[in-house]
Order: structure tokens, then sequence, then C-alpha cells
């Protein structure tokens, strides 16, 4: 199936070769990240995780995301996902392959990855990260292409797939659990020890991963023959509110402990996100306006009559995408390390390299997402499973 | 006794792999001289009873600790402290708190116990309290390290392989005393900058390479040659390394005697950096 990525529009290879630019560029700045060390990146001494962490927490959530069309169509027997099922699980495959590339740029020895595997150390919650994110993304890989192969044949997904899928959904819940885990149990790090983490992962996950899909659907049934049908649109954009809602609802509830306690160490990120400690506030417009879109992103889903409208259903997704981009991708990781365990406070500046490596990480995924949707919209043509 | 490095690394790599208790493997690793001294110490005082013996024959028999004396700490000491211990173990100096690795280093009593800070405290103030690893009894940078790169033997040494260490930099995230640093930057590349105007490698000790994680070790490789700690050698009056499992030993002396503060004890890691204040 994979020979129907080579047939394409202009347009579609001008896309294509625009990504593997910027993948290239990527590259050439990780070989001089390669070379001369990590200290090429704004990371330091105390804020010792940076924009590759955040990203790589981030695109988990995204990747989990896939989930919340899995349920509905295979626990719940909602069909009206039929169609479009595979295009989440063709998410989460793009989302997974940034992650472990978010992994494999941070590290410091890349060529000893795989000590991990030669080591396994069950006490380390990356010993479990990596074995659930290769996991789902071979689930995944089984799922989306056999879902696609059999709308090809057009024969019903073949039998010993289906218990593969049924696995998908914890799975799906593990690798984000799981990812919270690396940061909830660390102690010291009053931002990040919140029992509420994994939870909080889970609702921003379910609001991203589909806002990308919606956005991603919208795309195609512009540009294509391929429709995902008003209603599956519209419910998939309710799931993303209601998880969105709870997203905030959690994050408030940070907000309670940490100031109705009024400790400080509890209280300390919080400030400097929002609204800075001193001459340091970095990331308080970042914060601030992931809040104000985050509200935004809710009213538009929430009201049926805007919601209805391609392109607010659009712009709402694109606000929920934005404003969990904020919250993870920028503030959960580096704020965990603000103040630091001596309660100093250092701010971070990614440098060009490294956005330039995350940027072409990025690339990738897009690439993948790219060439994936490009095979499953042209089967669904070809096979008029439009 | 002596042992290279080589071969230490065999022993302990091995016997943490195959998670031995240790005894056997670490009796081999148990600094002779340094023991004995502590042994000799023990038994002066005549028989030290059959309810301790029979103590120290379940828990561990060693478990190495440092006191530091904020008492006879004064700033030239701290400093000469941290040179020493730098050029002994061949850490560069980079100059900027960016890159910067340090294994020992001075700071302010309000960082050095923020959740403790008492700030009608004069005294404590004024003084520059040493920072390195605490040695932890339940090491949080263990506890995540994927690779066992770091892991705690059972005298009690938090121990680094720089030669497993992936550079994930997963310790740094879980230390709550912000005692690791990594080498974001090639050391190599600036010790031979140093050593150009003048600085010498002390070369029984190994350089690193860029991109692993390093820290104080309590100086492994001079204990196992029966040496006191760098530390303590550069100021005796200040830095008192002993075995805590042992009663009798120096430290336990002093502690007896002396009103001593550890690090962020609600955390449940139990350091094993005491400060006799």
């Amino acid at each position: 199936m994979i020979e129907k990525a080579l047939k394409g529009s202009s347009v579609y290879w001008g896309w294509v070769i625009f990504l593997l630019c910027i993948i290239g560029a990527g590259f050439l700045a990780y070989l001089y990240q390669l070379k001369v060390g990590l200290g090429v990146t704004g990371m330091s001494r105390d804020i010792s995780w940076g924009v590759y962490i955040a990203q790589f927490t981030y695109f988990v959530g995204v990747a989990a995301g896939a989930v919340m069309l899995v349920i509905p169509k295979y626990l719940h027997h909602y069909t009206k996902y039929a169609k479009v099922v595979v295009f989440g699980e063709f998410i989460a495959i793009a989302a997974v392959i940034m992650c472990l590339l978010f992994i494999v740029v941070d590290i410091g020895q890349p060529m000893r990855m795989m000590n991990v595997v030669i080591h396994p150390t069950p006490h380390s919650m990356l010993f479990y990260d990596m074995i659930v994110l290769n996991g789902y993304l071979l689930i995944n890989i089984i799922c989306g292409y056999n879902t696609l192969l059999a709308d090809k044949k057009g024969l019903p997904c073949p039998g010993w797939v289906k218990p593969v899928i049924y696995l998908s959904i914890p799975w799906a819940i593990s690798i984000h659990t799981v990812t919270a885990f690396l940061y909830a149990g660390l102690p010291g790090r009053h931002f990040w020890l919140t029992a509420i983490m994994a939870p909080r992962f889970l609702a921003s996950a379910f609001a991203a991963g589909p806002s990308l899909l919606v956005m991603l659907l919208l795309f195609l049934r512009k540009y294509t023959k391929f429709d995902a049908g008003q209603d599956a649109l519209q419910n998939i954009a309710r799931t993303i509110c209601y998880a969105m809602i709870v997203n905030f609802f959690f994050m408030g509830m940070e907000f309670f402990t940490a100031f109705y306690s009024n400790i400080p160490g509890h209280k300390a990120t919080l400030e400097y996100l929002f609204w800075g400690i001193g001459e340091y506030g970095n990331l308080v417009p970042f914060m601030r306006a992931c809040i104000v879109i985050g509200f935004a992103g809710i009213f538009i889903l929430l009201v049926p009559s805007i919601r209805r409208k391609p392109l607010w259903l659009a712009i709402g997704c694109a606000c929920v995408f934005l404003a969990t981009w904020i919250d993870k991708g920028v503030g959960l990781v580096i704020g965990g390390f603000i103040p630091s365990p001596l309660e100093v406070i250092t701010e971070y500046h990614p440098t060009f390299p490294e956005i330039t490596i995350a940027t072409a990480i990025w690339a990738v995924g897009g690439l993948v997402l790219t060439i994936l949707y490009k095979v499953a919209v042209t089967v669904r043509e070809e096979e008029q499973i439009v | 006794m002596s042992m290279d490095r080589r071969k230490f690394l065999k022993v302990a790599g091995l016997s943490t792999l195959i998670g031995l208790g240790g005894s056997s493997a670490f009796e081999l690793l148990k600094p002779g001289k340094v023991d004995a001294e502590m042994e000799h110490e023990g038994h002066h005082g005549g028989h030290h009873g059959k309810a301790h013996k029979k103590e120290e024959d379940t828990g561990p028999k060693t478990r190495w600790a440092m006191l530091i004396d904020m008492k006879a700490i004064t700033k030239e000491k701290a400093e000469k402290i941290v040179h020493t211990c730098h050029h002994a173990h061949n850490v560069p100096n980079w100059g900027d708190p960016k890159n910067e690795i340090k294994w020992i280093w001075e700071e302010e009593y309000e960082h050095v116990f923020p959740d403790s800070y008492n700030e009608y405290d004069e005294i404590l103030e004024k003084l520059p309290f040493l920072l390195m690893c605490n040695h932890c009894d339940e090491p949080p940078c263990a506890r995540v390290c994927p690779v066992e790169a770091t892991f705690r033997r059972p005298d009690g040494i938090v121990a680094q392989d720089y030669h497993r260490c992936i550079g994930c930099r997963f310790c740094m995230a879980a230390c709550p005393y912000g005692s690791r640093s990594f080498n974001w930057l090639d050391p190599r590349v600036k010790l031979k900058e140093e050593m150009a105007k003048g600085r010498k490698l002390n070369k029984r000790f190994p350089t690193r390479m860029r991109g692993v994680v390093e820290k104080c070790n309590f100086c492994v490789e001079r204990l196992a040659e029966g040496k006191q700690p760098a530390c303590v050698e550069a100021c005796p009056d200040v830095m008192h390394f002993g075995n805590l499992a042992d009663e009798n030993s120096n430290v336990r002396k002093i502690l007896r005697a002396r009103i001593s503060l550890r690090r962020k004890l609600e955390l449940g890691t139990k350091p094993s950096v005491f400060y006799l204040v």
C-alpha cells in the first residue's frame, strides 16, 4: 500500500520536499550537537531538561489521544467513527516516532542507548516508558495497517487484530501514565510531586490528540474526497471540549492546593509561571496565553452553533492544541526546574541549534503523518469509502 | 590492599548486576587501612558488648559519612577544600553556571536548607556551607537511573559509572540536593586549556567524556588505597569522615557530642552528610 505515497500532485511533493529540507537542517544541527555536546543547547546545570523532553512529554499525550476514537468505535460500536479510527492510529504512530526521536536527541551518549535494554532496570520509570512507548508504536502499526488493508479489500478486519485493538486501549492510558510517573515520583520537585499529574496528563492528552485529528480531518474534507462526516467531527469536538474542561479543572486544583495551603515550595513554580518571581518571568506571557487560548477553545467547542461551522471548529481545535502545547510542551517541564532544589532561579533560553533539531523532529512527524494519510486517503478514494 | 580501577568496576558492576547483597564482593572492596583504623578506634575502649556485636552482624558493617564542622570552617578553608577536591578529580573549571561541574561547592544557608531556613538565625546565615553529594541511604538518583549507572554500594557510597551512563539526566531531575553535574561540553578540552595555563592533571583519576553525569564519590579511589577523602586531608579540622555503622567510630563520637543538621530530612532520603553547628 505504501506505494500510494509515491504518486501525488506537485503540491504534495512540494510539501514533502519542504519537510525534508527542515529535516536535513535539523540533521546537520544534530551532528553539530553530537560533536560538541549538549552544551550547544540552552540547557544548564539547573535546567537539565529542556525543549526536547518537553516536546516528548507533549507528544506522548498526542499519541495517547487516539484512544478517544478507539473506545467509542470498538467498545461502544459507534460506527460513525469506523472510517476515521485509522487516522487517529496514524497520528499515534507519527507522535510516538517523534517521542522516541526527542529522547534520542536529548541523551548525552546516544551510542549507549541500548544500555537501557542490556541492563534492564525495573525500578526506573524510564525503563517502563521505553517498553510502553515501543509497544504502543507496534500496536498502532499493527492496528492501523490491518484496518486499512481490510478497507482496501472491502473485508472486515481479521479476527486476530481485535484483541490487539482492545489492548491498545489500556496501553494508551499506560503510555501517558508512565510518562507522568517520570515526573510525579521525584522528591524535592514540588511542582511535579502531585498525585494528579497522571490524570491531568490524560485529560490534556484526550484534548490535544483529537484536536489535531479534527484539524487534519477538516483539511482532508476540504482538499480531498475523504469526508469524515459531520457527526463524527462534532462528536470528537465534544470529547475534546470535555477533556479540556477536565484539564483546566485539574489545573485549578493545583492552584487551590498550593495557594490555600500557602506552602512556599508548592506555590513557587506556579508563581514563577503565571506572575514571575522578581525579575524572572520569561514564561509568564506563554502561560497567560495558555489560559486565555484554552478558555477560548473551550467556549468555541462548547457552543453548538459555533462548533458546527467548519472554520470555527478548526479554530477551536487549534486553540485547544496550542493551549495544551504551551501547558505541557513549555510550562510543565521547564517549570519543574524553577526554582532549583537550592531555590535559585535560572531561566532557560533554547538555542538556535536546539530549536532547529526540535523543528526537524516536528517535520519528521509531519512527514510520517503525510505519508500515512496520503496512503489512507488514496485507499479510501479508490475504494470509494469516502 | 590495592585494586585498580578496572578490577574495581568489574567487581562492583558484576555484584550489582547479580544483585548480590554484596557482602562477599564488597568485602573485597572494603577499604583496608581506613577500616582498620576505625576498628582499632572501636576496640580501644575495651569490649563493646554483645548486643552491639549482634547488631553489627545483621546490619551493614560500613556506612560512610561526612561531618562538616561549621564552627571550624572559614571562607579560606572552604575554598581550599573545593580546590583540592576539584583538582584531585580533574574537574574542569568552566567558569560559567551553565556548563559548570561541581563536586563540592560553597553555598549560603538559605539555599542549603530552603525548607527549614530560619531568617532570624544570623549565625548560620554568615557561614560558608559546603555542598556535596549526600550519599543518601535511599538515593532517588539511583532509583530513577534506567541503566544502574548510578547505584548505592553497601558501604553507603552512591557511585557513578561514567562508562555506562547514557546521559539522560533523570538523576539530575531526581536529586533533591542539586548535587549532580552533567558534562554539557567536553571536559577534556577545557582541562587541556587549563593545563596550558599551568594546571596539573591528577593522573591517578580518570577524566570524563562529554555527555555523562558526575558528582562527589566520597573519594572511593582514595578509600580503596586506605587514604582519607581529599577534602578531609585538605582540612582535617573541618571535614570528618568515618563509619556511621560503628557506634564507636570517630564520627559517631562527634555526633554524640555536637548538634548536627542534615538537608531535607523530610524527603526520606537519609543523607549521610552532617553539618555540625
